[in-house]
């Protein structure tokens, strides 16, 4: 974990993009918290479902909304969404592996199996399941996917943790007398995390979709808050009137997940010796 | 085998309860007052109270759920909080939408996903594999709603090929149309599900086109590509027949938001519609059912993967 | 069948992995290549069969009775493999089909270039089993692989490079992943069926005492390149390049070496 991953990381095309989509995203959030081209909430009954003009690049929607500015300034929900999500589902897939892999031997039977009936709510329905009694909000949407690709994230760092847990460093530690909680934070977590990381570029792409299913089927953002979902969805029961509308939140979100998606795959390939000693070594 | 059958059926078992307890801690104890949420904020003190008896939320917790789970397991769901009928009859009749739906899906995806990633696997130092590959990799990161939107507009709109949305009123009595007007929806989440099995298979071919027996039978006398169809495949189908249970979650999933994109009557539009009306009973009923075919699906994989491969099967 | 190979290069990039390598294999004769591992000798045999990785480029002639290999079409090779080159590789596990049963591939080759009917295959694979002295030949062939010991795994190996009776065998480091003692029963097998059915054979591993038991002429690779060739009792009597010192010294030191290199 250093310089070098960085490089091998960008010398990628797949993580060249990912790195410059989500940093031109980080941008544009920050700067639209003080500026956007256009008030993105302001309607104008004059100029509803305007193609692309000079004004309006985008378009407007049927309120008569500037597109561009709307896109432009959802893109601070997308991020918070997106880093609030990675960072409950890192803690929560965390802490069940650590439990699972070096916790009391009582409770990794069980920890087993309740991870593995975690698996079977998707993200998705975690989030209707927790709107139907907190109502509808981003935090829900943290939440359920934090909790839902936690799970994720917990089953596959299991057996990381637990390798790297046997490996000799790790047990001349234990061996000298340092307790499981320091191990865990001082020996364990940096050497797994090349794989938590790639697992939280994931789970960013699927908080970025559940969002917009969410926002879709009417638990995501209030209506205050900029949002891709939610605009998708206000523009998707016109689409074959304003076909063109529609294009711009459905591309956004798409670049953003592929983003995170290429960002997450060129970061494995980045940092796993086995792939880049294996690709070298395979036929000899 | 037979004490493998009965571990894993055992282990489905307990998986449900474990899914039930979940569902009923979420619904029925995380929101303090049921009857409150159940009858919204301007429900009245005595009407409150009515839902509060009705629901039998008076009685210990644990009670309520053992009621609850009983019913289950007689099949009687319980009776709607806001229009009185019977659940498990209205959750029969959406389930033969969804179930289709989420067949024909699985259907497409495994049909586009299957022979395309074995496809850019194999042509992978060429253009034609890279192309595969990209596409997939795009579709992949596309919202189901913005594909299903994209399909309407390509395929309905443009090409007036298919019908767009709904379905038939009289649900399969026609079967030729209610066929027909889940070939959208299910091609749309298909879509979406193909491009995920599509990579799985593709780095899955990859491996199976370095590994040394399909090398070794090569040298006995085939082509490579041959060899990687005889000796190499039937291992990629047993890996991606693995991936299957956690499809069904992503199939099932997707389905929620296609009923409500194409206005389906299935059970996913339900659960909406339901959780909207705060209907907990039928929210936790739905719920159970949808993670339930989950874990059953699950289940089955995991045998049919013991019965296919030789290795398993022996340790079993 | 005689084995002509000149000038054989292969490269991956810029990266030469073999070069220039020149030799040959008379009827009958038997080779042994040796070399450190990473010298190149595994992708000669790779090379011979056509089954380099995508991204090695070989030049320079392989050339079977005559025949030259190199450059020959997927289709053609495939009927070259197997009917008259056997090949047998390292690992005996995953050299095998997890999926398939012993019989199946021990007649596979024989399914291949249509020497056997799917019934005549089943009989064939009975006698493959037998002449490779598989315990149980009726029982071995209705296993999978993974009921097998790593030697009898070998064995099945070597049953299907000689089903289809070749005129020459490639065997890559087939004793590398066996136990000593097992290690010495593959290898009189070897020595057994080679005689047997007169096939050429080249056989390719790290280690010279092996390659004693079984071969009379040795090759010693070193970073792609040939540094010394001759006889085996030459070569362990009077090694000329320091590789092949060292060679033999780390033969004299593991393992048994044959009397006459002890001086």
């Amino acid at each position: 974990m250093s310089a070098t991953w960085l490089r091998e990381l960008l010398r990628r095309p797949a993580g060249a993009f990912g790195a410059a989509v989500l940093v031109l995203l980080v941008l544009c959030a920050l700067v639209s918290l003080v500026w956007t081209p256009q008030d993105p909430f302001a309607t104008d009954p004059f100029h509803r479902w305007q193609g692309p003009t000079a004004a309006h690049p985008f378009g407007t929607d049927g309120t008569g909304r500037d597109i561009l500015s709307y896109v432009f300034a959802g893109t601070r929900t997308t991020v918070l969404v997106a880093v609030l999500s990675a960072a409950v589902a890192a803690v929560v897939g965390v802490v069940l592996a650590a439990l699972g892999a070096l916790g009391p031997r009582r409770l990794r039977e069980p920890l087993a199996v309740l991870i593995d009936v975690l698996i079977a709510f998707p993200v998705l329905l975690i989030a209707i399941m927790l709107s139907a009694v907190l109502g509808p909000s981003l935090g829900v949407v943290v939440i359920a996917t934090g909790i839902g690709f936690g799970v994720n994230i917990a089953r596959v760092s299991r057996g990381e943790i637990r390798r790297v847990a046997r490996t000799g460093y790790v047990l001349a530690a234990r061996a000298a007398g340092l307790g499981p909680v320091r191990t865990l934070t001082d020996h364990v977590l940096p050497n797994t995390a090349p794989v938590l990381i790639v697992q939280l570029s994931l789970s960013a792409a699927v908080a970025v979709l559940a969002e917009a299913g969410l926002s879709f089927l009417g638990y995501g953002a209030p209506p205050s808050t900029p949002s891709w979902g939610r605009l998708l969805n206000d523009l998707q029961d016109y689409v074959t009137l304003y076909p063109l509308t529609v294009i711009w939140p459905g591309l956004a979100i798409t670049v953003t997940v592929l983003a995170f998606n290429l960002f997450g795959d060129a970061l494995r390939e980045a940092t796993d010796p086995r792939l880049v000693r294996s690709r070298s070594e395979r036929t000899r | 085998m037979l004490r493998f059958l009965a571990t894993r059926v055992a282990l489905l078992l307990l998986g449900l309860l474990v899914a039930a307890v979940l569902i009923f801690a979420v619904l029925r104890v995380l929101p303090g007052d049921v009857a409150q949420v159940v009858g919204g904020t301007q429900a009245s003190a005595a009407q409150v109270a009515r839902i509060r008896s009705e629901l039998g939320l008076d009685r210990p917790v644990v009670l309520q759920f053992l009621d609850w789970i009983g019913g289950v397991a007689r099949l009687d769901l319980g009776r709607s909080l806001v229009t009185g009928s019977p659940v498990a009859a209205e959750l029969g009749q959406k389930l033969e939408v969804t179930l289709p739906l989420a067949g024909l899906s699985l259907l497409f995806g495994l049909g586009l996903g299957l022979p395309l990633g074995v496809l850019s696997a194999v042509l992978h130092r060429r253009a034609g594999g890279f192309l595969i590959a990209a596409a997939a990799q795009l579709l992949a990161a596309v919202p189901v709603v913005f594909a299903g939107v994209l399909l309407i507009l390509l395929l309905g709109s443009w090409l007036h090929l298919l019908p767009v949305q709904g379905f038939p009123l009289d649900g399969w009595r026609q079967p030729g149309r209610a066929f027909a007007s889940l070939i959208l929806p299910a091609l749309t989440i298909g879509v979406v599900e193909g491009a995920v099995v599509l990579r799985f298979t593709r780095s899955a071919t990859l491996e199976a086109l370095g590994q040394d027996h399909v090398r070794a039978a090569a040298a006995r006398g085939m082509t490579l590509n041959r060899a990687l169809v005889v000796h190499g495949l039937p291992g990629v189908l047993l890996s991606v027949v693995s991936v299957i249970g956690l499809e069904i979650a992503a199939l099932l999933v997707g389905a929620v938001v296609v009923e409500q994109l194409f206005q389906l009557p299935g059970v996913g539009r339900m659960l909406v519609a339901d959780v909207g009306n705060r209907d907990l009973v039928k929210v936790q009923s739905e719920l159970l059912v949808l993670t339930g075919l989950i874990l059953v699906v699950g289940a089955v994989v995991d045998v049919v993967h013991r019965l296919v491969d030789p290795r398993e099967r022996e340790a079993a | 069948m005689t084995l002509d190979v000149t000038e054989l290069t292969i490269r991956f990039g810029d990266r030469v992995v073999v070069d220039r390598l020149t030799f040959s294999v008379p009827d009958g004769a038997r080779l042994g290549i040796v070399g450190e591992s990473g010298s190149g000798k595994s992708l000669t045999t790779l090379a011979v069969l056509g089954l380099l990785p995508d991204r090695a480029e070989a030049t320079g002639s392989v050339r079977l009775d005559g025949e030259e290999l190199l450059g020959l079409p997927e289709r053609r090779l495939a009927r070259i493999r197997g009917r008259r080159i056997g090949a047998v590789f390292q690992d005996p596990l995953t050299s095998l089909d997890p999926l398939r049963t012993v019989g199946d591939q021990l007649a596979e080759p024989l399914r291949l270039h249509g020497l056997a009917s799917r019934r005549e295959a089943r009989a064939e694979a009975l006698r493959l089993a037998a002449l490779v002295r598989l315990p149980e030949p009726e029982q071995a062939v209705r296993l999978y692989p993974h009921q097998l010991s790593g030697g009898q795994r070998q064995r099945v190996g070597i049953g299907a490079a000689l089903a289809a009776s070749p005129g020459l065998l490639l065997a890559d480091e087939p004793t590398t992943a066996l136990d000593v003692t097992i290690q010495a029963e593959v290898l009189d097998l070897f020595d057994r069926l080679v005689a047997e059915t007169g096939a050429s054979l080249v056989f390719v591993t790290h280690d010279l005492a092996v390659l004693a038991r079984v071969c009379t002429d040795v090759l010693v690779l070193a970073d792609g390149r040939a540094v010394e060739t001759g006889s085996v009792e030459r070569l362990l009597a009077a090694p000329q390049h320091l590789v092949t010192a060292a060679l033999v010294a780390a033969a004299r030191a593991t393992s048994w070496t044959p009397a006459e290199g002890e001086a």
